[in-house]
């Protein structure tokens, strides 16, 4: 990305929620943030995404607790919506296999600059969707889901996160719109070179829960797969059981979180990348002890940042509470900008909006008491 | 039929009372379907499954099957289970 591109436009922060969604378009600086919402008050929103090929182009996964799942879509980022006229949905029983039925659309993902109008979609039960027309109308993607082996490697409603088993971290690669990745909780991570007309897993080297197989696809629980914007041979991982990096060709993770100070541990959500140098990572640990408090560890919320590829990690908490902070950050509601002095953003599950104009070192508040925030993304819109 | 659209359907009905037709509870929400596009999907599963918080009532008694057969002059209720916080 050239400098001039890096200046182009403003950040908006798109914040999905619990409890509908909001807008929030900074200044010049990022020092002062307009705030536009809530969008969908009382829809849980699990995540907003700005179309990056026409920059004004919002689709966002919504659902409430009474009804059933459904897409929005505004053409004029946010000023109005439309709602798509077939949502993501399973077809009927196949294969001999148990029909299955959308409970909610968990990721979104924009198809590549040469493919206007494709998105792909990852959904809870794992199921992956894909749209033709900006996302209007959606279609089961692939044969996962009707797949023998695969819905195998689904396991239950059981065995996911407790909302709900999900796919996740939809990831094409920028050089070639055929080679795609994906993630499941649970289910491992996933990789197709034939776009999308099979998938093959890749979870050499990714650790499980202690007793269990990891050859066994099932047991591996992916919390976030990134793809390097600077470098697309480089992926970084944040998985229940460890951090990872995995350079291609190569197909073995490597655990870079064992060199993460061992009593903080290398367990949690997100994980974020620059949008340029492919050593620098941040994430944001968890208590992942005993029962799995999901809480930052000792109440100490702090972002760790690598910037050697996960060799060595350095705490950043200026600012933050220090402590008595319980916070989760969930998978998606981490995320940086891509101005010369990153920015990073966070949301948690206590409705706060956290930034960092200095690349992690100093940490602000931008707002408070949204509710349980699920997902943040940054978008430049045109 | 009269049909009672509950209030978190109603930015699709745009009021509580509407009319629709059809000899099954399934073929007065396809007429629904018709007429507000995309409420049927927020309560009945692509399975064809009534979703687990939407309760159907025709004459004042709970439907569980979509292929109920009903007629012009009763009353199909639509409501919301409570649920969440």
């Amino acid at each position: 990305m050239s400098k001039q591109d890096a200046q182009s436009g403003q950040p908006v922060l798109l914040v999905a929620t619990r409890k509908g969604a909001w807008l929030l378009h900074a200044d010049a600086a990022r020092c002062s943030w307009r705030v536009d919402g809530p969008h969908f008050l009382g829809h849980i929103v699990n995540h907003l995404v700005l179309d990056p090929r026409d920059g004004r182009t919002l689709l966002a996964a919504a659902k409430t607790g009474h009804l059933g799942p459904t897409l929005f879509r505004s053409p004029d980022l946010g000023r109005t919506w439309q709602e798509a006229a077939r949502p993501p949905a399973f077809g009927p029983a196949a294969n001999g296999l148990a029909a299955r039925a959308v409970d909610h659309t968990f990721w979104l993902t924009p198809g590549p600059a040469g493919e206007p109008g494709v998105w792909y979609a990852g959904t809870s039960p794992q199921g992956l969707f894909r749209s033709e027309d900006g996302g209007n109308s959606w279609a089961p993607f692939s044969c996962i889901n009707d797949d023998p082996q695969y819905r195998q490697w689904f396991g239950t409603v059981q065995d996911g996160t407790p909302d709900g088993p999900k796919l996740h971290s939809i990831i094409v690669d920028p050089r070639d719109s055929s080679h795609l990745y994906f993630a499941m909780s649970g289910g491992g991570v996933h990789e197709s070179t034939d776009g999308g007309r099979s998938f093959t897993p890749l979870v050499d080297g990714m650790e499980v829960v202690e007793g269990f197989d990891p050859g066994d696809v099932s047991f591996h629980d992916p919390h976030c797969v990134r793809l390097c914007p600077g470098n697309p041979d480089r992926l970084y991982q944040q998985n229940h059981c460890g951090i990872y990096r995995l350079d291609r060709p190569g197909r073995r993770w490597e655990r870079i979180g064992r060199n993460m100070p061992r009593e903080v541990g290398d367990i949690g959500f997100p994980l974020v990348l620059h949008p340029r140098d492919d050593q620098t990572a941040w994430v944001f640990p968890m208590d992942g002890s005993d029962v799995w408090p999901r809480t930052s560890p000792g109440g100490r919320p702090a972002v760790y940042a690598t910037r050697d590829g996960g060799a060595s990690w350095q705490r950043h908490a200026a600012g933050l509470p220090a402590e008595q902070a319980w916070w989760t950050v969930k998978r998606q509601a981490m995320t940086a900008d891509r101005e010369d002095s990153v920015g990073l953003y966070f949301g948690t599950t206590s409705g706060e909006l956290w930034q960092s104009r200095d690349e992690g070192r100093q940490w602000e508040c931008l707002t408070r008491h949204l509710p349980e925030i699920y997902a943040v993304e940054v978008a430049y819109p045109r | 039929m009269r049909v009672l659209i509950p209030s978190a359907l109603h930015s699709y009905s745009g009021r509580p009372w509407v009319e629709a037709s059809g000899a099954t509870v399934g073929e007065v929400l396809a007429d629904l379907d018709r007429r507000f596009p995309g409420i049927r999907f927020r309560m009945i599963d692509e399975q064809g499954g009534i979703r687990r918080h939407i309760r159907l009532f025709y004459r004042q008694r709970q439907v569980f099957d979509l292929v109920a057969p009903v007629s012009d002059d009763g009353e199909l209720l639509i409501v919301q289970a409570l649920s969440g916080g």
